[in-house]
């Protein structure tokens, strides 16, 4: 098969509430060292090509693609920011190989979240300048116009998503790495403070700094660096409606497509009977629910009802965000798809401790880019063997 | 490979245009193969029309300085300069980093620098970042710190110089806040100054000739002067 | 390598110096003006590349997703990359491995940029581009680094700034053929430049491009498709694009090491070995008018401290022996950040095709150069274009 692409090694520096100490040069540096030593390169001789994931203002530096390459290697070479999750730096990578113009390709995306001091105003300045910002209201308005919409129109309920906060934080328990491990209860959720309504805080994936590093490789060069390559063998993305004004409310449709384009490229016709394992953006508790369901991984409106079945836990048909996911790891702005990533290779070589899945052969990983955006990506891994099989 | 492109002959009547000459008109006409469309709103318009929404972003942060630009901000207020050393590439590095980017592995250890230097660039700028004149020109430098590797320097200001006795290659030192009012910031450092007593006393020949220009001269010719007397240095 | 890709549309904005569009209507013209050119619809486009510069100047956090509907996002796969100044003729790297991976045919890459909307100035977008802690203290500006650039840059060969003057010269008199233009200026003379206020010695006004909204698309596709849709297809024929090190201070600003390595790799694979006699035509950026001579020699055009001469010896005209800016480049046509490096590729594929009209280079050059920078004085991009 031409074309192929693996991601040959991982590193990570957090995930912690706060990094005090470190800076974010230190974390990435750290990240990168461990993700190197994984992948058996020297960055200075065998990377051809590096992608960053940033955006300005959770850096509180104009354009900040400035100041990354040192920490990871990159100086002097070609390196380029993806103003986007770490999935859609993935996708990039994978274009750059398959187009011939890099073997191997680092890719770093990181949160210094800590260092943000008004996170409630930066974030609303994604707003519409226009149409939204005047309104006053918090982008996290969004959220609970969406959540509200959402279950009223497929019948899902609160309870369904608060479920979805205590499996996570609770999975979190058995990954060493996650920010936020704790054994809560749906009812905890229920009795957190309420935001915009009916979203409340343990619905909200908190914060972390954090940095992971990955290293992907063509097939020559996969199979010459590494005994467990693991094949991305799809990669889709996609953009909806940026206007709230005019989006399709209660469906994650850029999910959908983007997931569409991932499963037609690794040949998945029925992905629920094809993937083993899926980590899948739970920003907040009721998306997780509606990702599953573009991705095709629960019916319409089912998802809820499925996890409280206990479908997606790690002893379900599909395990799903036993890394924690967001909710549990600590949420990592565009760093988000890469831990998911990494998650989706540790799983894969069986390499997962504690929260191993059994007999995991095709992983799945899903980003979206929290509220105000439409702005999804999706891939799908497989292990050596189940390429092989 | 496609040859060269043979050039065309060149106007012997000189009428190519060349610096300094007011180079010839050629006719306005909107080029194929695209018309381009978007309206230029005057001041006024934007002002006063609706057609504005005045907004800003209350974005604040508070950035760990870390390892290595704590260990340098640390050593300001004790009025050193500390610099972190790679035993890879022997280099000694300012502004200090946990990291050699060349050789991608940990730097070996912290070294004291001098707190003198040489000017490797300098500007001598007049106005401030939203283009209001300054009333007091600034004049930003590059400064290769003695003791660090050749060629690395810290961006910094000069002071106690005039403007057209600052030259590349000039020796320099830094003038420190006084202890007490240091605070572990690039600022306990005021600025650097000429180590030479002359030339911050603005007794050098290059400053003589300039300002003997400058008043035959008009404020702008005063600065494209200068640029010839600053011809030819090496570097 | 991947498949083969072409430019087969460009459109573009006019540049001015504040739009009364709003930065997804900008983004909007430009992508139909391309697609419009090539007789393409939305539905025929798979995938969309946005490049856009700091969000401090639109004033909006994670703009790539606020402009994405009017770049023609909705519902395809969208994405921004963003290598600062840089970022214009990156947006056509990225355009050209989007297709050359193979999975997408035609790829539509959209450059915007909304400068004015920066309040008071504009430059305030880049007060927060110096290191955090270390330099922004110091108050500096962005003159700052061009100023201390252009010192060292001349101070090191000897450079006459009459020399560097007759580049803003050059290129605004190119302008004045460019309907998009800003800032053609057929009168200006070097000794209107010299005269000119002092901002930052050696910087002055004229030597500097102006403040600039607009935007620029361009559509590519793979060789097969390409051959179906046009007969004047534009083949990109080599890319690169290098970072340098983030620690400014520790180089010597004189030359551009980052173009050099750029330059080197999309000549690589385009498989030039002698630059100077197969380049034909070249838009190096030029948001400074020294900095146009500094990315020729960067793009191993002229030695290092030869550039200046060629501009003296007229080689640098519309009818030199390596015609530099033909378009006017920024510092006439206008510098809305990412849109004019974009804007280089555009006035290549125009060129290439002899579709230039008054801006026509003469002697129907073949090949062309197009280069950006930005960051710290860090990042060159070059692309290669041939028919
Ligand atoms: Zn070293």
């Amino acid at each position: 098969m031409r074309d192929r692409v693996a991601v040959i090694g991982v590193g990570h520096s957090g995930f912690a509430p706060i990094t005090a100490g470190l800076s974010y040069k230190e974390l990435s540096f750290e990240a990168a060292l461990r993700a190197y030593s994984d992948a058996g390169v020297n960055p200075r001789k065998d990377v051809d090509s590096f992608v960053c994931v940033s955006e300005d203002l959770l850096e509180g530096t104009s354009i900040f693609d400035e100041y990354v390459p040192d920490q990871i290697g990159a100086a002097l070479r070609p390196v380029q920011t993806i103003s986007a999750d770490g999935l859609f730096a993935v996708a990039t990578a994978v274009m750059l190989i398959r187009s011939g113009i890099a073997g191997v390709v680092a890719i770093e995306g990181h949160s210094k979240a800590s260092d943000i001091q008004s996170p409630g105003a930066i974030h609303q300045f994604a707003l519409d300048p226009v149409y939204n910002r005047p309104l006053g209201i918090s982008a996290l308005a969004v959220a609970g116009l969406e959540m509200n919409h959402y279950l009223s129109a497929t019948g899902a309920t609160a309870e369904e998503c608060a479920e979805v906060a205590a499996a996570n934080r609770r999975a979190a328990l058995l990954n060493p790495i996650a920010a936020y491990p704790s054994e809560i209860a749906a009812a905890d959720v229920a009795a957190s403070e309420p935001l915009w309504f009916p979203l409340r805080s343990l619905d909200v994936a908190a914060p972390a700094d954090g940095c992971v590093v990955l290293v992907l490789a063509n097939e020559e060069r996969a199979r010459d660096l590494s005994d467990e390559p693991v094949w991305i063998a799809g990669v889709g993305w996609s953009s909806g409606s940026p206007t709230i004004e005019s989006r399709e409310w209660g469906r994650a449709e850029e999910v959908q497509a983007a997931a569409g384009r991932a499963y037609r490229m690794a040949g998945i016709a029925r992905p629920d009977s094809v993937v083993d394992l899926a980590e899948v953006d739970d920003t907040y508790t009721y998306r997780e629910l509606m990702h599953l369901e573009a991705l095709g991984l629960a019916p319409e409106g089912g998802a809820g009802e499925m996890l409280a079945g206990g479908a997606f836990g790690p002893d379900g048909d599909v395990p799903v965000n036993q890394s924690g996911g967001s909710l549990g790891q600590g949420y990592l702005f565009e760093a988000n798809g890469l831990a998911r990533t990494m998650e989706c290779v540790l799983q894969l070589r069986g390499t997962a401790g504690a929260r191993q899945v059994e007999d995991a052969g095709v992983a799945l990983a899903q980003s979206w880019r929290g509220v105000p955006t439409t702005s999804a990506a999706v891939a799908v891994f497989a292990s050596d063997e189940a390429v092989r099989a | 490979m496609s040859p060269k492109r043979p050039a065309r002959a060149p106007a012997s009547n000189g009428s190519r245009p060349r610096a300094g000459a007011a180079p010839r008109r050629r006719p306005s006409v909107p080029t194929p193969p695209f018309t381009a469309r978007g309206r230029s709103l005057s001041d006024a318009e934007f002002r006063t029309a609706v057609g504005a929404v005045d907004a800003g972003v209350d974005a604040r942060y508070a950035w760990d300085t870390g390892i290595a630009v704590g260990g340098y901000l640390r050593g300001l207020r004790d009025g050193k300069i500390l610099a972190r050393e790679c035993r890879r590439c022997r280099r000694i590095l300012v502004p200090p980093r946990m990291f050699c980017e060349q050789c991608f592995r940990p730097t070996d250890g912290w070294t004291e620098v001098r707190d003198t230097g040489r000017v490797n660039t300098f500007s001598i700028c007049y106005v401030r970042w939203d283009m209001e004149r300054l009333e007091v020109p600034e004049i930003p430098a590059v400064i290769e710190i003695d003791g660090a590797s050749a060629g690395v320097g810290i961006m910094h200001k000069l002071g106690e110089v005039r403007p057209e006795d600052v030259r590349i290659g000039m020796a320099v030192e830094a003038v420190w806040k006084p202890p007490a009012e240091r605070e572990g910031s690039i600022l306990d450092i005021r600025y650097f100054r000429p180590r030479d007593a002359a030339e911050r006393a603005g007794r050098t020949a290059a400053g003589r000739a300039a300002r003997a220009g400058a008043r035959k001269a008009s404020g702008a010719r005063k600065a494209s002067g200068a640029a010839k007397t600053r011809r030819g240095k090496a570097r | 390598m991947g498949q083969k890709v072409a430019v087969i549309g460009a459109g573009m904005t006019k540049f001015t110096r504040r739009a009364q569009e709003t930065g997804k209507e900008l983004s909007w013209e430009a992508a139909k003006a391309a697609l419009d050119s090539c007789e393409l619809t939305l539905d025929d486009v798979q995938a969309v590349c946005m490049g856009t510069a700091p969000d401090a100047f639109d004033g909006v956090h994670m703009k790539g997703e606020y402009l994405s509907d009017g770049a023609g996002g909705f519902g395809k796969p969208y994405m921004r990359s963003y290598v600062g100044g840089g970022t214009g003729v990156f947006g056509a790297i990225q355009g050209w491995y989007t297709v050359a991976s193979g999975m997408f045919d035609v790829a539509l890459v959209v450059c915007e940029e909304k400068m004015s909307s920066t309040q008071p100035h504009p430059q305030g977008a880049f007060l927060t581009i110096f290191d955090n802690i270390l330099e922004r203290p110091l108050g500096p500006n962005l003159l700052w680094i061009f100023a201390l650039e252009m010192n060292r840059y001349m101070t090191v060969h000897g450079i006459d700034k009459r020399d560097i003057a007759a580049v803003s010269v050059k290129n605004k008199h190119n302008a004045v053929d460019h309907p998009s233009a800003l800032l053609g200026m057929g009168g200006i003379t070097v000794d209107d430049v010299l005269a000119s206020e002092v901002l930052a010695w050696p910087v002055q006004r004229l030597d500097v491009s102006p403040v600039t909204d607009g935007a620029v698309a361009v559509v590519l596709a793979a060789e097969h498709v390409a051959k179906r849709l046009t007969d004047k297809p534009v083949w990109i024929e080599g890319v690169g694009w290098h970072l340098d090190s983030s620690y400014w201070t520790n180089r010597d600003l004189y030359y551009p090491d980052y173009v050099e390595y750029a330059a080197r790799m999309a000549y690589d694979m385009a498989g030039i070995k002698e630059p100077r006699k197969e380049i034909h035509i070249a838009e190096p950026y030029d948001p400074f008018d020294y900095k146009e001579l500094h990315h020729l020699e960067g793009l191993l055009l002229f030695d290092k401290g030869k550039a200046p001469e060629a501009m003296r010896d007229g080689v640098l005209y519309r009818d030199g022996d390596l015609p530099s800016c033909p378009s006017g480049g920024l510092l006439g046509v206008g510098n809305p950040i990412a849109a004019a490096g974009l804007m280089k590729i555009a006035e290549l594929f125009w060129q290439l095709r002899g579709d230039a009209g008054a801006r026509q280079v003469p002697g129907s050059p073949k090949r062309g150069v197009a280069q950006a920078w930005g960051d710290l004085m860090q990042v060159g991009t070059v692309v290669v274009m041939g028919r």
